[in-house]
């Protein structure tokens, strides 16, 4: 297509969509206005009813749980879904691929950082429900910290801390777990996923019920979903390096 | 009913949202448009925490500054290698 051609098509279109932005532009409500009653009613009731602090979490795992229950799930089959089309069987292992990191400075400071990443992203999972967080935030940051392994030391030394033999597993038991205390209210009488356990103290680790449960559950899942993630692209990554 | 107005350093920080992404899309080396991207990325994080919304900070911090450059950049690896 000639350089004209391009622009013959380019201006009318920049036109149309530049007119719809405006006009969209000029009907959004002004800045701050809320119009929906749930973010009042729930800031309102939240708290008192479910002892959680972080009505976000709040919302997210015990009023919604159903429709994070889904959203889990989307991220289990698209990760899934990246498996079935990199994992190869029997592939050639980069075993004998010497990466290891030379410089001592950033080997010891990078583990030691390791540790304190990984801390933060617990904490972050437990108090999901007092301070800003939840396993959804935790569960990327767990992942992203065990890459800094094989960022500041070696393929072998990731390998060794997110191998997909122990990964896989807890990536089930996460998304399953979900399921399994949903479960467990229906056998209690109650409807699926409602909270049970009683809603304990607002602002100490023990409040917010089985929310708190599905908390780590999905904590868990959202981790190795992406440790999985991380795992296929980097051998992606390695198995063409250890060949050359 | 109106809860809140844009206060300065909202504005500071949308305007700052509106170079780094117009500067997004001008970078033409992919690899450095990741390093521009990610800075963009973090920028939205500051977004979030001046639009008081921390949880949405939270995860926006890692995708956008470790797994979203770590998946593209294994991309590009890939595709040059072959």
């Amino acid at each position: 297509m000639s350089r004209r051609v391009r622009i013959a098509v380019f201006l009318p279109a920049l036109a149309v969509f530049a007119a719809l932005l405006a006009w969209s532009l000029l009907a959004i409500p002004r800045f701050g206005d809320y119009r929906g009653p749930y973010g009042y009613v729930l800031n309102r009731v939240a708290t008192p009813e479910r002892h959680m602090t972080n009505v976000v979490t709040a919302v997210v795992f015990d009023y919604r749980g159903f429709d994070t229950m889904g959203e889990e799930f989307i991220l289990f089959i698209a990760v899934m879904g990246v498996v079935l089309l990199l994992r190869e069987k029997g592939r050639e292992r980069p075993g004998d691929l010497t990466d290891a990191i030379g410089s001592d400075a950033v080997r010891i400071g990078g583990s030691l950082a390791v540790g304190v990443a990984v801390l933060i992203s617990l904490w972050l999972i437990a108090f999901g429900f007092i301070t800003p967080g939840g396993g959804f935030q935790g569960g990327v940051a767990l992942a992203s910290s065990v890459v800094l392994v094989f960022l500041v030391a070696s393929w072998r030394a990731w390998k060794g801390v997110a191998n997909e033999a122990y990964v896989d597993p807890f990536e089930g038991l996460g998304a399953g777990g979900y399921v399994v205390i949903g479960l467990a209210a229906l056998i209690g009488g109650l409807p699926f996923l409602t909270n049970f356990f009683g809603p304990g103290v607002a602002g100490t680790l023990s409040s917010g019920g089985s929310a708190v449960f599905v908390n780590w559950a999905v904590g868990m899942e959202v981790a190795a979903a992406n440790l999985v993630l991380f795992g296929e692209f980097l051998e992606e990554y390695v198995v063409p390096l250890a060949r050359s | 009913m109106i809860i809140a107005t844009l206060v300065p350093l909202q504005v500071v920080t949308l305007t700052l949202v509106a170079v780094a992404a117009t500067a997004v899309v001008l970078t033409r080396d992919v690899q450095r448009q990741i390093l521009v991207n990610g800075f963009y990325g973090f920028l939205l994080v500051v977004l979030c925490v001046v639009l008081a919304a921390p949880d949405v900070a939270l995860s926006m911090l890692v995708v956008s500054s470790v797994g979203y450059p770590l998946v593209v950049l294994i991309a590009i690896a890939r595709s040059r290698s072959k």
